[in-house]
Order: structure tokens, then sequence, then C-alpha cells
């Protein structure tokens, strides 16, 4: 049931906000609505047990393992919440001037230290709001820089096929085109297509490393000095960052910029699609077109910066400062861990991912890149089960949810086929591994004997598989009153 | 350790299972001089109680203040019920419903929360955000080059806020994309339907129509679509979704209704929060579905037959379409929506009504106890929603600087953005405020503007 059949007219909740003075007072009627938005009218009970228990129908961290490679669903901390939403903080207006603010701007000035000591970058902005963004503030800065030099011959971004979609998605809105660069077999970049490709057009590289085949780029010194020697720059994409967090620096590695998600490695929620927060880190050469605002420290006292300071930056990406609330819980969890704490992060996620492939190898799995480590995630390919029983890594995902799992990434990345991205992070037991295991071995089996009830998975959920075809062809996009019988 | 359940004897049979003799044998891959770098800089771990501590000190330190701010960010009541529901774990911690199944109480929250924005505007379709008021602003500015094919001018009014203009050039820049500001007339504080007409002969992909504008001032939205529609431009509304409560949706602007609708949803149960996160919401004719950005939820049909929500259109998505996506978004800002979502169904059409005419009371009341004030004025002669735009008799820096020293903020010295207006100050009191925060604050005003202007008290303009 919708909010909106539980609504009946008239039903008001009276006790939570003041009445009106008076009417619509100085508003010609040219500009007044005439006709009430369709919100439900439903009493406070009816609002608190509709959406509590619209809240049982969803898995999440709190509730099931999540091992959605890519995400990095790992456990966020509740500490991290309570005092995000102290409520000073809450209350706290954007525009109120920097001396009502100095508590917060010293945990946001901190947190821009902690990140930039953690990736080994000179510099480091708060403001973008997520990982894309993060990653259009990085590009856009690759091209201010190569603008103020006027090297405009340089307009195309190189991208690894392995890449996530954000990466082409990106380098298109800041005006480049893209230009692919294969994978070799062993999961690492072709370096040799990659030297084909370089050269006085390229603007830069955007790497994930971990890729997101689950591999670390072995080859990442020769890559760095390929495209460097050509005049580019080398972009370094986060998102896999839980994987090396205090064991390899990305300014070590000799990226030119980096996007850090902190809705993954740093655990702040991912609340049903955001909200994240992609800050970005920049090596001196690219420093002064970070975008605004700034956190600046002087004499213990903290100012936001702005466009008089920074003239040559590429400019601000939102209205305020960037998702401060994200930004505070982050530095909840980086304090929580210290730097000790930050290097057991990889340590833990690694050793979960490689026991979970070995587990998963043993239990009659095919391992996508067998000769390699894991990173903190890996790929099982489900190409043979397909061939042999016509189960494929969707009818599998499907499956894992009956048995009480969240499914991993499905068919990504586009090229290793019939794909299952496994990340299982640091915050699992072994326990729950083993558990996540025995489910697995269990879908292997009821696969060979009994296909047709992975094919018709799940079964066990609040409903059964959606047809998303008929989604997409006819678009229901809003509830209409006629609808109200369903 | 801090969140990591494994005990030793776990350890050693998990790296026996793997056949490694220890953890780091499991970053052998990568090459040893990139290894091992320092942390400094990183301060040794705080427990839950010291992290506790550290932070409420800061909290305090940064105290609670009476605010009139407003500019793009409003102070709301929110119901207790909105934030203890938002962050119940299975919203909080869950991640974008890839898995429709196992993810139906955000899908299905999501279609409501569409269905509420798509009602409020009077458009067709609503997508389930976007990051905030500012960059949504910039989306369908791409939105509509994209859907005009022909043009890449997009005509902006001056009474846009400065910021949010600021943030659709960084995000449009690019790709050559010509933003032409409109002139605003400094007498009532709304665009001139007029200024179009002026810029005749070059085609334009859209027209911005503010309402109500960043000073507060209601435009000539009728007016400003149809001569956009003229000329061949889509009419992109950029509304406050509290406002719309009150004032006529986009959808039935003009004699055929905007074609996309913007705003920051923030003033719907979001925090102020020093500025974020907040989430940009977008609203569209249906013609246009297919350009716009973001997740979209549709409703559909399980194997069963039962009616179920899962993501749609994803064909327009950076995860399927990849460089010929519509936008680069991905993770969006979906606990925002989860809390948006609850705070209408909470107030209703009424009571979101209601707290609408009370902001504007307020600020109406506000308004005129300051131009009570000798030398105070109201700068624009426009009718208003819920911000003001004052005209002080001496600088306002110094005036809000002495009203801090009281615990008020007293709201954007707009010296910088329109130093055209003089000593114009931008007040907004929401319902939150009461008559006597409203009588303190107009009492300040006067002591500080009457001591103020003493020495100043000639016949020339006080320089600043």
């Amino acid at each position: 049931m919708l909010i909106f059949e539980r609504s009946r007219p008239g039903r008001r909740n009276s006790g939570q906000m003041p009445a009106a003075p008076g009417a619509a007072g100085a508003i010609p009627e040219r500009y007044l609505r005439t006709k009430p938005p369709l919100l439900p009218e439903a009493s406070e009970l009816d609002v608190v047990r509709h959406y509590t228990g619209l809240s049982h129908k969803n898995y999440s961290i709190d509730t099931h393992f999540y091992p959605l490679g890519s995400c990095t669903m790992k456990y966020n901390p509740r500490a991290s919440n309570a005092l995000a939403m102290l409520p000073q903080f809450l209350a706290r207006h954007p525009a109120a001037p920097d001396d009502t603010g100095q508590g917060f701007l010293a945990c946001l000035f901190e947190l821009q230290e902690m990140l930039r000591a953690m990736s080994g970058m000179a510099q480091v902005s708060l403001a973008p709001m997520a990982g894309a963004q993060g990653e259009f503030a990085g590009v856009a800065m690759i091209r201010a820089y190569h603008d103020s030099r006027g090297d405009a011959a340089r307009r195309e971004i190189l991208v690894p096929d392995a890449a996530h979609g954000t990466n082409p998605a990106s380098a298109v809105m800041c005006g480049y085109a893209v230009r692919e660069i294969a994978t070799d077999t062993d999961g690492n970049v072709d370096t040799a297509a990659l030297k084909v490709a370089v050269g006085p057009r390229t603007a830069g590289l955007m790497l994930t490393n971990p890729s997101t085949l689950g591999v670390f780029e072995r080859h990442i010194l020769e890559i760095e000095k390929a495209v460097h020697a050509a005049g580019g720059l080398l972009y370094y994409d986060g998102a896999n960052l839980n994987a090396i967090l205090g064991k390899v620096k990305p300014g070590d590695m000799g990226f030119d910029v980096i996007h850090i998600n902190l809705h993954k490695t740093f655990s702040t929620p991912h609340g049903g699609g955001g909200p994240g927060a992609g800050p970005v880190g920049v090596n001196d050469r690219l420093a002064p077109f970070l975008p605004l605002p700034l956190v600046a420290e002087s004499k213990g006292e903290y100012r936001l910066l702005s466009e008089a300071d920074r003239p040559l930056s590429i400019g601000r990406l939102g209205a305020q400062l960037g998702n401060a609330g994200v930004l505070l819980r982050a530095y909840v969890y980086m304090r929580m861990l210290g730097a000790e704490g930050m290097k057991r992060v990889a340590e833990f996620s690694t050793l979960n991912a490689n026991y979970l492939m070995a587990e998963l190898r043993k239990a009659g799995f095919e391992i996508a890149f067998p000769l390699r480590r894991a990173s903190h995630e890996f790929i099982v390919t489900l190409k043979r089960l397909k061939e042999e029983n016509g189960v494929t890594a969707l009818d599998v995902a499907k499956r894992l949810l009956d048995k009480g799992f969240h499914a991993p990434t499905t068919y990504f990345p586009l090229l290793v086929p019939e794909c299952l991205l496994i990340e299982p992070t640091e915050t699992e037991s072994k326990q729950t591994l083993d558990a996540f295991v025995a489910a697995m071995k269990e879908i292997l089996g009821e696969a060979r004997s009994v296909p047709q009830l992975l094919k018709t998975a799940p079964h066990a959920t609040p409903v059964r598989r959606l047809d998303e075809v008929r989604a997409a062809r006819e678009p229901d996009l809003t509830w209409k009153p006629v609808n109200s019988e369903r | 350790m801090p969140f990591i359940p494994h005990t030793e004897q776990d350890i050693r049979a998990m790296l026996a299972a793997i056949g490694v003799a220890s953890i780091e044998e499991l970053f052998d891959e990568i090459p040893r001089e990139l290894r091992g770098g320092a942390l400094a800089g990183i301060p040794p771990a705080l427990n839950e109680m010291e992290i506790t501590r550290l932070m409420r000190g800061r909290a305090e330190r940064d105290g609670t203040w009476l605010s009139f701010l407003g500019g793009g960010a409003y102070e709301h009541h929110i119901p207790a019920a909105v934030w203890q529901i938002a962050t119940r774990g299975e919203f909080y911690s869950a991640y974008t419903p890839y898995q429709a199944e196992a993810s139906q109480g955000t899908l299905q929250l999501l279609y409501e929360y569409q269905t509420m924005m798509a009602s409020l505007t009077a458009l067709d379709v609503a997508n389930a955000s976007l990051y905030d008021g500012a960059s949504a602003l910039a989306e369908a500015v791409l939105m509509a080059v994209r859907a005009h094919k022909s043009s890449k001018r997009v005509l902006m009014p001056a009474t846009v806020h400065p910021v949010w203009r600021r943030v659709v050039r960084t995000i449009v820049r690019n790709q050559g994309i010509e933003l032409v500001e409109l002139p605003y007339c400094t007498e009532a504080g709304h665009t001139l339907p007029e200024a179009l007409a002026k810029l005749e002969g070059a085609a334009a992909a859209a027209l911005v129509v503010p309402q109500p504008n960043f000073f507060g001032v209601l435009e000539p939205v009728d007016e400003l679509t149809d001569r956009a529609h003229a000329r061949g431009a889509l009419a992109v509304a950029l509304v406050n979704p509290v406002a719309l409560a009150l004032l006529k949706p986009p959808g039935e602007w003009g004699s055929r209704g905007a074609d996309i609708a913007v705003g920051e949803g923030q003033p719907l149960g979001v925090p102020l929060a020093s500025g974020g996160p907040y989430c940009g919401f977008m609203a569209c004719r249906k013609e246009l579905v297919r350009q716009m950005p973001g997740r979209i939820v549709g409703a559909t049909v399980d194997a069963e037959g039962r009616r179920g929500y899962t993501l749609t259109l994803q064909a327009r998505e950076q995860h399927i379409r990849r460089s010929k996506a519509t936008s680069n978004i991905c993770t969006n800002q979906g606990l925002m929506v989860t809390a948006a979502t609850i705070h209408m169904a909470l107030l209703g059409p009424a009571r979101l009504a209601e707290v609408a005419r009370a902001c504007h009371a307020n600020t109406l009341m506000l308004a005129s106890r300051l131009a009570a004030i000798r030398g105070v004025t109201r700068a624009f002669s426009g009718a208003i929603f819920h911000e003001a735009v004052m005209r002080l008799p001496t600088p306002v820096a110094p005036v809000l600087q002495a009203l801090k020293a009281q615990g008020i903020l007293g709201g954007l010295d707009l010296k910088r953005d329109y130093p055209e207006l003089g000593h114009a100050l931008l007040v907004c009191a929401t319902e939150t405020k009461n008559e006597e925060d409203l009588a303190l604050y107009a009492g300040h005003v006067a002591r500080i503007i009457g001591r103020r202007a003493r020495p100043a008290a000639c016949a020339l303009k006080p320089q600043t």
C-alpha cells in the first residue's frame, strides 16, 4: 500500500507545526496555487507505521551481509551518526560567519589534513558531493591546467575498459573525448595498447587501482612514466582505496589528482543511494585549480577560502561547502581509527577477500583471475554454469537474496562474462563469510539439480522477480488516484 | 581493533586457508618501493568516549544563534519522527537499490517521493534526486541544451542566486554553453519580460525562471514562460518546494507551463547542517524524461503479478551508457529524500501550505518592523514570499557584526554580488520565529543604526 492510499481527506497532524497567522497576505492572486498538491493526509502514527513498514522491505548492512563489489558496504559506526547530528551542528546555517563555526571548521580542516596525509597529495578540497562529482572536479582541474598552459591540443582522456561508467561520463562533461584502453589477460592495463594511445592529444589517464577487476595494477610505475612522458596527467579514482588504505599512497604512485569516496573507505552511510562525498586531492601543480571552498587555518583560526583567495579555481560545485554532515561522519570515523586502524582496514579487507576467494574456489566456483591476489574484492565468473546449466549470474544473485544475503555486484565489470564482483569488507567476521560460502555451495548444488529454482528466484523476498522490461517500456513513474485499487 | 571482529584464531585459520604465512604476504603484488609510506599526520585513535567529548566540545563552542539567514537554505521545524525513521539502519545503511527485490522499501519510498514532487511542481515526472539545488540547476541547463538540440545559449536572470549561477558556470563551461545574464528591474526586484525582447535574433535553448527569486521577490512567471516558449526556448523553473504549497506550480505557468522544474529540497525536512547534505530535485514534462539525469524509479509487476518497484529508464545512465550518458551522476542524496518524503507525508498539503503562509507572514512582519526604523526601507516594491531585501542607511557589515554580538545572525550582506543596491540586506523569517524574535531583532537594528547614523548624519550619502 502506498502512503497516498492511507490518506483520508481532512486528517491532519496539528501538533508539529505552528498555525499560520492569516492568509497569503500580500501575494497577488495571479501568483497563487489554486489546487492543492497531491500529498497524503495521514496521522503521525500512519506515517511512522508506513515508513517503518517500508524499512522492513530493505536489505541493509545493519540487517544483512552486503558484499556489493566496488561499493565498500562496511559497517557504519553509530557514533559517526550521533556526533554529526549534535544539535549545534545541525542548526548551523551555511552562510553563518566563519567565527560562529570554529568547532565545525576545525573538524573539516583536520579532515582535509588527514586525507592529505593518507593520500600523499599536497592539498585537498572537500567540496565534491559524491564520487562522480569528484571525478568531474578532477578532470576539470586537468583541463584547467592544460588550458592555463595554452596546451589546447589535449582533447582526449584515456580510460581503461574496466573502469566505472562514471569515468567516461565525467570526462565527457568536461568536454573531452574518451579513448578506451584494453585490459590484458592478467587483469592489468594493456601497457602496449596504452603506449600506442598516449600522445600529444592525451589530457590524462583515469585509473582505478586496485582496479574494478579486484587486482592491483602491477605496471603502475610504467603507466605513470608513459603518461607523464607524453605530457598527460594521471587521475586516481579512489573507488577502491579501502584495499590499500595506509599501505600505499596514490601520491607515491605518481598520481596528480585523486578523488576519495568517503561513503566507501570512510564508512559514511550509503543511505539507499547517497549522500556520498568525493573530496579531491592534488599535487602542487594542480593546487591552484582546486574547487572551492577550502578550509584554511592560521594561528588556530579557521576560515573558508573563496574566489578572492584562489582566482584560478575551477569554481564551486554546489551552493554550499559540500556534504558537511558526511564530512563530519568521516572525520569521526577517521579519528576513531587512527593511523594504525587505517592500515588494519586495508589488511583485514584484503584478508577477508582472499579468504572468501579461496573458499569459493574450493567450493567449485571459477575465479576470473585465479593467478592473482585479490585486493579487497574479486570476481567469480559463472560462464561455465551458464553453458552447462543455463543458470546466469542474475539467477545466482537473486537466489542469494532468498538465503539472506544481499547479492554481489553483477555484470560489472563488463568485460568478464556472467560475473559476480564480491567485496566482503573488513567489518565482516569469518563466521559470516563461512555462512556465505555455505549458501553459495548450496546454490551451486541447486543450479545443477533444480536450475528452475534459481531461474525463478527470489522466492522469499517481499516481491518476486520484477518485470524490468515492462517498467522501462511503459514507464509508470508517479502514482495517480485512478490506480488506487492496487 | 575498531570495527574489525577477527580473533587471533580466526586470522590463523584464514591465513592457512589462503595458504600464506602473514597478511603482509597478501600485498606482495604491489611494487615494494610503493609500500609502507608512513602515515605521519594521522593522530592516534580515540575511543568513542573520547571522540564524543571532543565533538561535544566543538559543537558547544559553535553554540546556537537566532538566525534570520536565508539565501537558498532555510530553517524550518522538522518533526521528530522524520529523522528517527530516516536513520533506521534499513534506510541508513542500504545502497542504491540495484537488487530491486531486496530494496522495495527504498524503491517504494522513492516512487512516493517522485509522485509528491511531480504534484508539487504540477509536472508529469520527477527523478529520485540530484546533489543540491545549484547542481540540479546546472543539470537542468545541460538537459535543456540536449533537448533543444540547436542552441547552446541559456538565459539566466541576475535574480538567480549568485552562487548558484557560479556553480552552473563551473559545471557547464567546458561544454561550450553560453550563459546570458538578464537584468532586473531595480525598483520591483524582478526580471523584466521586456529584457527578453531586447535579445531578439539569437536563439536560446532555455530561460531560467526563479520563483521566488534570490531577493525573495515573485517573478512574472506566466509572462516569462510564454515569452521563452515564443522564442522556441524551454522554460526552466527554479522553485522553493515549501513555496509551492502556496504559489502557482511551474506546470501551470503561462499558457503551456514550464518544461523543467528544479530546486533545493532542503526546506523539506533536511537540517541546515552547515550546508549539507541537501538534495536537489528535478521534475519535467514526460516528453523530456529520457533526457533527465539521475535515478528514476518505476512501478511494475513481479512474477506473480503483484505491484513492485524498480530503477528504470537506466539507458540514460552512466553505468549503462558510459560516455553517452545524460550525466555522470551515480550516488545521489537518497537519505535526504527519505527524510523529505516522510516530512511531506507528515505535513500533508494543508500543513505545508500553513508553513508557507507562516513564513510569508513572519517575513512581512519583520520587513514592516524594519521599515519603521528611520532610514530603513524595503529595497523592492515587488511582492515577496519569505525573504526581503532591506536597504539600510549605513553599511551592512558592521550592523551584522553588532547583531552577532547579541547572538543574532541578521541576514546576508548583498554588497559583493549586488553593489548597485547600496547597503542592502537580505532577511528571512520562517515559521520558526515568533513575534518576540522579530521584535528583538528589529529593536537591535534600530539601536545599532541609530548609534551608527549619528556621526554620519549629513546630506550626503554615507560612504562605505
